[in-house]
C-alpha cells in the first residue's frame, strides 16, 4: 500500500515528464515512450484499483506535506482508480487504432508534437479526475481544453482550423464561467479544498446566509461544464470538431474528454457542494431536462447526417444526454447509472470512431454514405465492430449498452415522479431513433457497392494486398485495438456486475 | 441598495467587465475582436479576486518569523490565484492568436461566419 500510495501523483506527473521529453524525440521513440508511459501507469492504477477492492481505505495525498486549509490535495479511491484506468486503456487502444492515420494525416515530422498533446491531456484528464482541490481543478481544465485543441489541429486542413477555434472560443467561455464560479466559492466560504467547502457550504445552508450567490456558484458551475461536456444547447461545437479531426483524436475526444468534464461536475456537485444541498437541487432538474432534450434532438440530428463521423458525433451528443439524464435524476442511483454510461460510452464510441477511420481507409478516404456503400466487406474488422457498436448502442443483452439502458431505467423508475415519466419515455424514443440511424449505417456498409459495383471487387482485393503487404504491422495494431475494444464490450456485457459494483462501492465512499 | 454597490464597488465593476468581455467571446464575428474579449473577461475575474483578497491598510504578505497578527497583511491566496490565472490566461491567448494567423493564411479574413460559410461552400462543391 505504501508504495500504491503515490500512484495518482505519479499518474499525473509521469506523462508531463514524458511530454516534455518528447520533444526532443523523433516520431518513433514518441510514440513508444507514449506507449510504455501509458502501459506503466495502466496496471499502476489497476493495482491501485485492487487494493482499494481488497478493503484498503481511500486516502488523502497531501502535496509537499502541506496540511489541510492552505496544501494542495490529491483524493484516491475505487471511482478515481477506476476511471483514471479507463481512460489509459481507451487512450492506448484509441492510439494504436488510429496510428496508420496519424502517419498520413499528421505528417512525419510533427508526430512527435502530437504525442506530447496527448501526453499532456492524459495527464490533465488524470488530474481532474484525482484532483481535490478546485484551482487545481481549473488550471487542468485549460491544459485539457489548449491540448485537446492540439490534437484536433494536428491534421492541419481549413475544416479542423475552423473546428478548433469554434471549440476552444466554447471552451473557454466555459472555463471563464468556472473560474468566476471557483472565485465566488472562494469569498463564499474561504477554502478552495472541496472537503473543506462542503464542511462550509453545509454550514451556511443551516444558517440561511448567502442562498443567492451559492445558488448562482452552483449554477455557474453546472452551465459552465455542460459547455465544455457538450450538453444539448451547448453542443454545437462538438460535431465539426469530432468528426474532421484524425480517427485516434476523434476517439479521444468524443470517448474521453467529454467525460473527464462530467465526471469533474459529478465531483463538484456530490463531493464540493455535497450531496445534502444538492438532492433534489432546481439545477438537476435543468439538466435533466436538458439531457432529455439532447437524447431526442442529437438522434434526430444524427438521423439526417449523410457523413459517418458527424453522424456518430451526433450520436454522442445524444450519448451525452443519457449521461446528464442519470445526473439530473438526483438520486445515488442515478449518479451510479452515469458513471456506468461514461464508463459504457467511451469504450463503444472509441471503437466506432476506430472503425470509422477503417471503413473511410477501404472507401478512398471518403466519408459520405454514397462511398461508403458495401465498405464493411471491404473491411470486415471494422464491420465486425459496427455490428457490436450498433448492438450496444441500441441496448441489446450481452453488450455494454445494456447495462447503461438497465441501470438508467431502473434509477429513472426509481424517482416516482414527473422525473420518472419523462426520461422513462425519452429513453424509449432515444432508443428507436438510436435504433434507426446505427441500423441504416449498418445496412449501408453491408449493402451492395452502388453504381460502382464491378469496381468495389477489384478496389476489395487492392486494399486486402496492400494492407497485408505493406503495412502490416500496422495493421495488426489496428485490428487488435478493435478486438480488444470488442472484447471490452462484451466483458461489460457479460460480467456487468463487476462495473457496477466497483461503481457503488466508489459513490459509498464518494463524500 | 446604493450603500451595497458602493462597498463592493470592485466587484461589481468586475461582474460588468466580465459581462462585457463574456458576451465579446460569444458574440463579435471578428476574432482578434474575441480574443480582446477573453482577455478582459479573464482581467475581470482577476480583479474581482484582488479585491476578495484586499484588506484596508494592510500589507504585503511577506511575514517575518515569529507570530504575527493576520490582520496586518493581505489574503496571499487570491494573489497567487491571479499569478496562476495570468500564466494560464497567456498561454491560451498565445494559442488562440497562433490559430487566427493560420485561419487568416488559409481564408484570407478574420470573419468566423465568412469562414463557416467559406467551408460549408466547399463542401457543397466538394458533394457535386
Amino acid at each position: 500500500m505504501s508504495l500504491l500510495y503515490n500512484v495518482p501523483a505519479f499518474s499525473i506527473l509521469l506523462p508531463m515528464l514524458a511530454g516534455v521529453i518528447c520533444l526532443v524525440l523523433p516520431a518513433r521513440a514518441s510514440r513508444r515512450l507514449t506507449n510504455a508511459v501509458i502501459i506503466v501507469l495502466a496496471l499502476l492504477s489497476f493495482l491501485l484499483l485492487n487494493s482499494f477492492l481488497d478493503g484498503a481505505p481511500t486516502f488523502t495525498y497531501r502535496m509537499g506535506h502541506y496540511g489541510a486549509p492552505v496544501g494542495n490535495e490529491i483524493r484516491a479511491g475505487e471511482l478515481e482508480s477506476a476511471m483514471a484506468m479507463m481512460f489509459l486503456v481507451v487512450m492506448m487502444l484509441s492510439l494504436m487504432g488510429g496510428r496508420n492515420h496519424l502517419r498520413s494525416d499528421i505528417g512525419r515530422s510533427k508526430v512527435n508534437l502530437y504525442y506530447i498533446s496527448v501526453l499532456f491531456l492524459l495527464s490533465s484528464m488524470l488530474a481532474l479526475t484525482y484532483t481535490n482541490d478546485l484551482f487545481t481543478a481549473y488550471v487542468f481544465v485549460e491544459i485539457n481544453t489548449v491540448t485537446a485543441c492540439g490534437i484536433i489541429i494536428s491534421k492541419e486542413d481549413g475544416y479542423t482550423l475552423a473546428a478548433s477555434m469554434r471549440y476552444l472560443i466554447m471552451s473557454l467561455l466555459g472555463s471563464g464561467l468556472f473560474l468566476i464560479g471557483i472565485c465566488l466559492v472562494y469569498g463564499l466560504t474561504g477554502h478552495l479544498l472541496m472537503p473543506n467547502i462542503q464542511e462550509a457550504v453545509n454550514q451556511l445552508v443551516r444558517n440561511g446566509h448567502f442562498q443567492a450567490p451559492l445558488q448562482v456558484t452552483i449554477a455557474l458551475f453546472a452551465v459552465g461544464l455542460a459547455l465544455k461536456s457538450a450538453l444539448w444547447p451547448f453542443h454545437s461545437w462538438l460535431p465539426d470538431a469530432h468528426s474532421s479531426a484524425s480517427a485516434a483524436s476523434s476517439a479521444i475526444l468524443s470517448g474521453l474528454v467529454l467525460k473527464s468534464f462530467i465526471f469533474l461536475m459529478i465531483k463538484i456537485f456530490f463531493r464540493t457542494v455535497g450531496p445534502d444541498v444538492m438532492t433534489g437541487h432546481a439545477i438537476l432538474n435543468l439538466l435533466l431536462v436538458f439531457g432529455i432534450l439532447g437524447m431526442l434532438l442529437g438522434s434526430v440530428n444524427a438521423l439526417f447526417e449523410k457523413d459517418i463521423k458527424r453522424m456518430l458525433a451526433f450520436s454522442s451528443v445524444s450519448q451525452i444526454g443519457y449521461i446528464f439524464c442519470g445526473i439530473g435524476l438526483g438520486t445515488i442511483a442515478g449518479v451510479s447509472a452515469a458513471l456506468v454510461q461514461v464508463v459504457v460510452h467511451a469504450v463503444t464510441k472509441a471503437m466506432l470512431f476506430i472503425a470509422a477511420g477503417g471503413l473511410m481507409d477501404a472507401s478512398d478516404g471518403k466519408k459520405d454514405f454514397n462511398a461508403l456503400q458495401g465498405s464493411g466487406k471491404r473491411d470486415v474488422v471494422a464491420g465486425a465492430a459496427f455490428v457490436v457498436g450498433t448492438m450496444s448502442m441500441i441496448g441489446l443483452p450481452f453488450f455494454a449498452g445494456f447495462i447503461t439502458k438497465l441501470t438508467l431505467v431502473t434509477a429513472a423508475a426509481g424517482a416516482h415522479d414527473w422525473r420518472a415519466y419523462l426520461s422513462l419515455t425519452a429513453i424509449v424514443l432515444s432508443t428507436i431513433l438510436t435504433a434507426i440511424y446505427y441500423i441504416r449505417i449498418l445496412s449501408l456498409i453491408f449493402g451492395k457497392n452502388g453504381s460502382e459495383d464491378q469496381d468495389g471487387e477489384v478496389r476489395s482485393r487492392r486494399f486486402l494486398s496492400a494492407h497485408f503487404r505493406r503495412h502490416l504491422s500496422m495493421d495488426t495494431e489496428y485490428i487488435l485495438a478493435i478486438l480488444a475494444f470488442i472484447g471490452i464490450n462484451l466483458w461489460i456485457g457479460l460480467r456487468s456486475d463487476v462495473l457496477v459494483d466497483i461503481i457503488n462501492v466508489g459513490l459509498s465512499t464518494f463524500q | 441598495m446604493n450603500n451595497y454597490i458602493v462597498t463592493n464597488l470592485p466587484e461589481v465593476a468586475a461582474i460588468i467587465l466580465f459581462g462585457i468581455g463574456f458576451s465579446n467571446l460569444l458574440l463579435a464575428r471578428n476574432l482578434i475582436k474575441k480574443i480582446i474579449g477573453l482577455n478582459i473577461m479573464d482581467t475581470a475575474i482577476y480583479l474581482f479576486l484582488a479585491a476578495k483578497g484586499y484588506v484596508d491598510n494592510a500589507v504585503a504578505p511577506i511575514v517575518p518569523p515569529g507570530a504575527v497578527d493576520p490582520d496586518l497583511y493581505v489574503n496571499p491566496v487570491p494573489s497567487g490565484l491571479v499569478l496562476t490565472g495570468i500564466v494560464v490566461s497567456v498561454s491560451v491567448t498565445a494559442v488562440l492568436l497562433a490559430l487566427t494567423v493560420r485561419l487568416y493564411e488559409e481564408f484570407n479574413t478574420l470573419d468566423i461566419d465568412e469562414i463557416v460559410h467559406q467551408l460549408r461552400v466547399k463542401d457543397k462543391e466538394a458533394i457535386r
